[in-house]
Order: structure tokens, then C-alpha cells, then sequence
């Protein structure tokens, strides 16, 4: 963890949009699959992969590595598609994605993809794995020498099991817990704050004694110092709110429901790629 | 008579047989596992005491996890401490777990292939006066359908032990079905227990069985006392206790068949997906015989003491020696 020069935030930038290229070409060879959720994390997945997580590509099962758990495995193309840029898998392999026999399932499946920390897809079981590592590392007195990461959606916070996640997660103030809420503010059915509200999260999160940080997430040294501020928290775990715009980089998909769990057509992928090969350097 | 190489309980017969219940031998085993293991650790949902994995959790405080009344929070966690190492044990009511998070359980247990074991207490009907929202008699079917999982019911507290002690040795997933009630000591501390391994507790004094009884749990007791009197009354079975439903002892489960050609199935538990369905699906593809299945039919339970809902239901001693006769007049 350093601070962000100028320099490196320029790179960042342009290895998400790298990244955002990269799912929407596989998302329209797969002809299905989720797009909002993973064009709109891509800022957090390459902030995570390229800045902050202690991990090594080229020895994936090293045994000090933090821990990256994908809550929500619906968005799993930009899990996929940083672990390819991040030297995990050939970046070609994307295109396998969702067909037979390939190692990038529609969902992520550690059967197939054995490097993964979890398999997970049915929504509000990943944070509970965090506090269950968390958990482990405590006994085992490694909670100061790395993190667990739980990077979750907004929508799964309607589930019970999250919150039997955050009651323990407080109860046992596991410091080195850390989970990222993708705060796009939509789900299937439209808006969440219609479909079930959730505000206010902030309160919500306090009360069941975690410490609760709000950051814009498209910013990569807001989100730096976000996570930064996390790691120093000693007591208590810690939930940073990251509000992002579901579509983010593709202009006709930002802020649209319906691109939640549609892929692009090919004229449709062609204007997105359009519009992000303009943003490169 | 009963197989003298096992070494069962002598007094097996007595009206004053020692009497325990599966858990206890859980929660011995639990806490030798706990000593002989550092990274053995257990979780529980509130029900600490009496699924008896407080002896664990008082002599090992800083590896007992209290999750309170929060089940699907009970294998999610319990995922994610096997995945740095550990060797979770989580336990609660069958009904509850994996009653209430078989979906967790299925995602983040089974299809995730980390070795936690599902402890399930107060399985059956035999769960008694609390009434069928408590009765799980579905639970071996809900837990035998899911890749990658074992399933263990004991037939009594020590062997219940053994079967604990063994799951912690494991690579597998695990369900162990435990039961509330006192059940009658049928094995001994030098009867052979092998996960996955049936054996035959009851054979003919002479000559070959004509009927197949296979077993699996709490029920033992009623089904040699069965096996008893129908020698008695000219019949030769054999009875096998079947306590690893899954992985099936296939090997074993098919000499039987072929010796006897008749078999009769008991489990505390519905027919439809339990411990004889396994053993029917198995034997309708390699050697199809006919097969009588004592078991509950379709119903929910309701209060009653434990043996009052055994006979009830169907499941007792006469229930079993009615299938063996029903069998033995069955046509092929």
C-alpha cells in the first residue's frame, strides 16, 4: 500500500478500461451473462489486482496472500478478466467463458478454476466466508499480517444471511475484515430503494459495530485512502460503501437496469468497444 | 445370532441394556478429536449443550464458535475457516441444518469442496413430544442428493464416537446424523468401525439367510430384537448395519442381495429418498430383488413419546417382522 501518484492513477485507468474492453468482448462471445455490475466494479477489481491485494499471479495458493472473495458471483467477467490481466490465465482464455468445459463458468467454480478463494453465485453467502476466514486467522494469529477482502453487492444485503455475517463479523470485531459494497443502486427488478429499501446502510452497518466508510467508486485515490483508513481500523471490521454507476465506461448502459443481467449483441458489444477504445491513452 | 468377530454388547438382550443417545457419543468424540487435532474447531447455533458439543467448547473456548440462532450463517462460516485449514464441525437441530440452509450448504460446503461436517442432532421421529416442526425425516435425503458429500447415522453412541473421531480424519464433506433420544448400546469399544464399510450384526446360526434386513441408525435395537424371534420362528435373516449411507458399501450391500434375494430396508426417515432408496436405485441397476421399505410414508410426524411414534409410524419390531413375512410371500 503506497500512496497513488498522478502516474499511477493514469495506469490504472487505463488497465479498467483494458479490463472493461475485455468483458465486453467475452460477454458477446458468451451471448449471456451480467454487464452493469462488472463494467461498473472494474475501477475497484483493477484498484484491487494492480494496487492493493498481497498476491502472486504466478503462485496462486501462497499461503500469505490476502484473501479476495467475489460475494456476488454474477459479475464474475471482471473477476475473470483482472485475473487474466494480472498474469493469473491468458488473457485469449476469456473467450471461453460460460461454454462447455471451460474453466470460467457462468458463476465462479473453484472445481474448475481451482485458485479461486471461493465458488459462489446464489447471493448472501460471501461475507460469512470472510468472517469464517477472519475467524481462522485470529486463532491462527495472523489478523495483522493480511487482509480479507469481501467484495459484495448492494442488492444482497436483502439477504438474512448477510446480516448473520455482519452481527458476527461485529460481535467478534474481526479486524481484518474488509467488504467493499458495489453501491450501483439497482437489481433485477429496477431500483433498490423501490424493490426493497436499504437506506440508511451507514446506520445500519454502525449499529452492529462495524466501522463504515463511504467513498466514490470510480475514484481511484478516494478508494485508496478509503482501504488505507480500513487497515488501520484495530477494533473492529470495517465496510466501505463505494457508490458506482452500473455501465460505467459504456455510455448507452450507465445507469440502466436492464443492462443488469444482459450481455451485448455484436453491434451493441462493437459501439461499446467503440467508445472505450476513445477513452485510451 | 449376533456376529461373534464384531464384539457387540453382550447385554445386548437385557431389559436393562445401557442406554445413550448418538449425541453423547458426538460430543466425546468431538472433544477427543478437539485434543487430538489443534485445527479442529466447532461452531454452534444456541443448541451447544444439547447437541453436547459443549464438552468441546468448554475445554477449547478459543476454538468454539457461538453463531447464535443464525443457521445459514452456521456452514458459510464454517466454508470459509476450512478454507485457511481448519476442520469445522458445525452442529445444530437436523431440522434446522440442514433443514433451514441446505442451499449454503449445497454452494458453499458441497460445491465449494471444503471439508466441514454438518452435524444434525435430534433427527427422526423420535425427537418425541416436541412435534413434527421438530421431527427432520427428510434430512438424508436432502444431504445424500448434494456431489462431494458423505453421510454418516450411527447406530449408537459408541459408534457415533468412532464415526466422529473419523471425520475429523476425512477429506470429505460430511452430514452426521445424530438422535436425541437414549438408544440401547449395541457395539462395543472393539467393534470395527469403517467409514464406508457395512457390516452384518445378526446372521443364521446355520445355513443362508432368506432375507436381507438393512440398517441404518437408532433402529438397530428393534431390528435384531426382530431377527431374534424370527429365527426363533424358523427364519433366517441377516442384518446389516448400514451407518455410511454415503459412499454405499456397494460390495457389501450386493453379496447381500445375492445371498438372500429378499431384502428389507429400516431408517427413521422418509421412504422416499432415504437410506433404502439409495440402496434400491443401486440395486434396480445391478441386481434388481425385490425390496420392503420400513420407514415413514409420506406423513409428518406429530407429539408422542419416541416409542409410541416408532410403532405409530410403522417402525418397531412388529412392523419389521411383517416386511420380512410380507417379503418372503412376494412373488418375484
Amino acid at each position: 500500500m503506497a500512496f497513488l501518484s498522478d502516474e499511477k492513477v493514469k495506469e490504472l485507468s487505463q488497465k479498467a478500461n483494458d479490463i472493461r474492453m475485455s468483458i465486453i468482448k467475452m460477454l458477446v462471445e458468451a451471448k449471456s451473462g451480467h454487464t452493469a455490475g462488472p463494467l461498473g466494479m472494474a475501477d475497484i477489481f483493477t484498484l484491487f489486482y494492480f494496487h492493493i491485494l498481497k498476491h502472486d499471479p504466478k503462485n496462486p495458493t501462497w499461503p500469505e496472500r490476502d484473501r479476495l472473495i467475489l460475494s456476488n458471483g454474477h459479475i464474475c467477467p471482471v473477476l475473470y478478466a483482472s485475473m487474466a490481466h494480472a498474469g493469473y490465465f491468458p488473457v485469449e482464455e476469456l473467450q471461453t467463458l460460460r461454454k462447455l468445459g471451460t474453466r470460467l463458468q457462468g458463476h465462479p467454480h473453484r472445481e474448475y478454476l481451482p485458485f479461486l478463494e471461493n465458488s459462489s453465485g446464489p447471493l448472501g453467502s460471501g461475507l460469512s466466508q470472510a468472517v469464517g476466514m477472519a475467524l481462522a486467522d485470529r486463532m491462527d494469529k495472523k489478523d495483522k499480517s493480511r487482509f480479507i477482502y469481501c467484495l459484495m453487492s448492494d442488492g444482497e444485503l436483502q439477504e438474512g444471511n448477510t446480516w448473520e455475517a455482519i452481527m458476527l463479523g461485529g460481535k467478534y470485531r474481526l479486524r481484518n475484515v474488509i467488504a467493499i459494497i458495489d453501491r450501483n443502486n439497482i437489481q433485477i427488478e429496477g431500483d433498490t430503494e423501490e424493490v426493497m429499501p436499504l437506506e440508511p446502510l451507514q446506520s445500519k452497518w454502525r449499529a452492529f459495530n462495524w466501522h463504515v466508510i463511504e467513498v466514490g467508486g470510480h475514484d481511484f485515490s478516494a478508494l485508496n485512502e478509503a482501504i488505507e483508513e480500513a487497515q488501520a481500523v484495530a477494533e473492529k471490521p470495517t465496510v466501505i460503501i463505494a457508490h458506482t454507476i452500473p455501465g460505467k465506461g459504456v455510455s448507452f448502459m450507465e445507469r440502466d437496469y436492464r443492462w443488469h443481467g444482459k450481455p451485448p449483441t455484436k453491434e451493441e458489444g462493437a459501439k461499446a468497444l467503440a467508445e472505450l477504445m476513445n477513452n485510451r491513452f | 445370532m449376533l456376529n461373534p468377530q464384531l464384539k457387540l454388547n453382550p447385554k445386548i438382550w437385557n431389559v436393562d441394556v445401557e442406554q445413550a443417545p448418538t449425541r453423547k457419543g458426538f460430543g466425546q468424540g468431538f472433544l477427543q478429536a478437539g485434543e487430538e487435532n489443534p485445527n479442529v474447531v466447532g461452531l454452534c447455533a444456541d443448541l451447544t449443550e444439547s447437541t453436547q458439543m459443549h464438552l468441546f467448547a468448554e475445554k477449547f473456548p478459543e476454538r468454539f464458535i457461538q453463531v447464535g440462532v443464525a443457521e445459514q450463517n452456521l456452514p458459510t462460516i464454517a466454508s470459509g475457516l476450512a478454507a485457511m485449514g481448519k476442520i469445522p464441525f458445525c452442529s445444530s437441530y437436523a431440522m434446522f441444518s440442514p433443514g433451514r440452509n441446505w442451499e449454503q450448504i449445497r454452494t458453499t460446503v458441497a460445491y465449494n469442496d471444503r471439508k466441514v461436517v454438518i452435524v444434525g442432532s435430534h433427527s427422526g421421529i423420535s425427537v418425541g413430544p416436541d412435534g413434527g416442526t421438530h421431527q427432520a425425516l427428510e434430512d438424508i435425503a436432502l444431504m445424500r442428493v448434494l456431489p462431494n458429500m458423505d453421510v454418516l447415522n450411527p447406530c449408537d453412541a459408541i459408534e457415533a464416537k468412532k464415526v466422529t473421531l473419523s471425520l475429523a480424519k476425512t477429506k470429505a464433506p460430511a452430514y452426521l446424523r445424530l438422535v436425541r433420544e437414549k438408544t440401547p448400546i449395541i457395539t462395543t469399544e472393539e467393534t470395527p468401525f469403517t467409514l464406508g464399510k457395512a457390516e452384518i450384526y445378526w446372521l443364521p446360526d446355520a445355513g443362508l439367510a432368506q432375507v436381507g434386513i438393512i440398517v441404518t441408525g437408532g433402529l438397530m435395537h428393534k431390528a435384531l430384537f426382530a431377527a431374534k424371534e424370527l429365527e426363533a420362528e424358523g427364519v433366517k435373516v441377516k442384518v446389516m448395519n448400514l451407518a455410511t449411507v454415503k459412499p454405499l458399501d456397494t460390495q457389501a450391500v450386493l453379496e447381500l442381495a445375492k445371498e438372500c434375494k429378499k431384502l428389507v430396508t429400516v431408517e427413521e426417515h422418509q421412504i422416499a429418498g432415504g437410506m433404502g432408496s439409495a440402496v434400491a436405485e443401486f440395486l434396480a441397476q445391478n441386481f434388481p430383488i425385490p425390496i420392503e421399505f420400513v420407514g415413514v410414508r409420506d406423513q409428518f410426524g406429530q407429539s408422542g413419546t419416541p416409542n409410541e411414534l416408532i410403532e405409530h409410524y410403522g417402525m418397531g419390531k412388529e412392523a419389521i417382522k411383517v416386511a420380512v413375512k410380507k417379503i418372503l410371500a412376494r412373488k418375484i
